[in-house]
């Protein structure tokens, strides 16, 4: 990564521009072209320094019910739990985490029934009382990540 | 006057757009070809969407890891419930904190009803910049824990999940 990613990385997490030629806006800001701007981009994403360019969406605007959960395993269960919640298909992100409750993950599933179903579920596979954090209120964070 | 999208472009924009912005150089045409309407319907329509909230920006999403932050951590404090929209707001705005968010305490299990997220490219820089900010906003006698990521089992699963780097925002 050299100076143009970073100052490109930087511009586009305020946005790209909803204007018909939105490259040669941006390309005018960071003295480029909008040719070299989209390779780096292509590049980028290639590599996977970013995982995603697009609109941002609020997902729970998009439909879906969402939760964060614990479990805490024991430690010679950890891998055959890791993998049980890993087949689930609700399950978004699974992370180890140094506390006794020791798995925390993600599970976003279509409707409220859903996830209740596979709360329920977790706890019938598992044995293990589950943590069931959802959110209730978000503090708005200044998403910009300087690079 | 610029015709509205009819309700097919509506779910065709919405489904191309899930995948992510075209990358060329005139990306609302591409969408306006893709779709069967004018590149103003469509800008349009993503200007009004996003007024509307649906999404923020046309943005991106970092690769933390890839990008060297990999001390990812989740700070959680138990704020007395009268402060914890004073507290959330101020810890949302510090630097260094990239979500912010109130949960329900499950007690006994589990004490704390805040949730932070933090990256940083090593651990003991983490821990200092915390210690730091709960200093600087008189908290560090809150009881509060930090928990440090340790392996990554799972990034993403089926139809709902968002990316990565935002899937904490919406857990």
């Amino acid at each position: 990564m050299d100076e143009l990613d970073r100052q490109l990385i930087n511009r586009l997490q305020r946005g790209l521009p909803l204007v018909r030629h939105p490259w040669q806006a941006v390309a005018a800001e960071l003295r480029s072209t909008p040719d070299e701007l989209l390779d780096r981009l292509h590049l980028l994403l290639e590599d996977g320094v970013l995982t995603r360019f697009g609109p941002m969406f609020d997902i729970e605007r998009l439909g879906g019910a969402f939760t964060l959960a614990a479990l805490a395993v024991p430690e010679s269960r950890f891998e055959q739990v890791a993998a049980q919640l890993n087949e689930l298909p609700q399950v978004a992100h699974n992370y180890r985490r140094e506390h006794p409750w020791n798995m925390w993950f993600v599970l976003a599933c279509a409707t409220c029934a859903d996830l209740d179903q596979t709360l329920a579920h977790i706890h019938t596979i598992t044995g293990l009382e589950v943590l069931n954090l959802p959110k209730e209120q978000t503090y708005h964070v200044g998403l910009y990540f300087p690079v | 006057m610029i015709a509205p999208l009819n309700h097919e472009q509506l779910l065709d924009l919405r489904q191309c757009l899930e995948r992510g912005l075209p990358r060329v150089s005139r990306p609302y045409e591409d969408l306006a070809e893709q779709i069967g309407a004018h590149h103003l319907q469509v800008l349009k329509q993503m200007q009004q969407w996003q007024e509307q909230g649906l999404f923020r920006r046309v943005g991106l999403v970092l690769n933390h890891r890839a990008l060297g932050y990999v001390a990812n951590a989740m700070l959680v404090l138990d704020v007395p419930d009268a402060l914890i929209d004073e507290v959330g707001q101020r810890l949302a705005r510090a630097p260094g904190i990239t979500l912010c968010y109130q949960r329900p305490r499950r007690l006994p299990h589990w004490r704390y009803n805040l949730f932070c997220m933090v990256h940083g490219r090593e651990r003991a820089a983490v821990q200092a910049q915390i210690q730091a900010l709960l200093d600087q906003h008189l908290l560090a006698d809150l009881p509060h824990h930090l928990l440090f990521s340790t392996r990554m089992f799972k990034q993403c699963g089926g139809r709902f999940a968002p990316p990565p780097s935002q899937v904490w925002a919406h857990g």
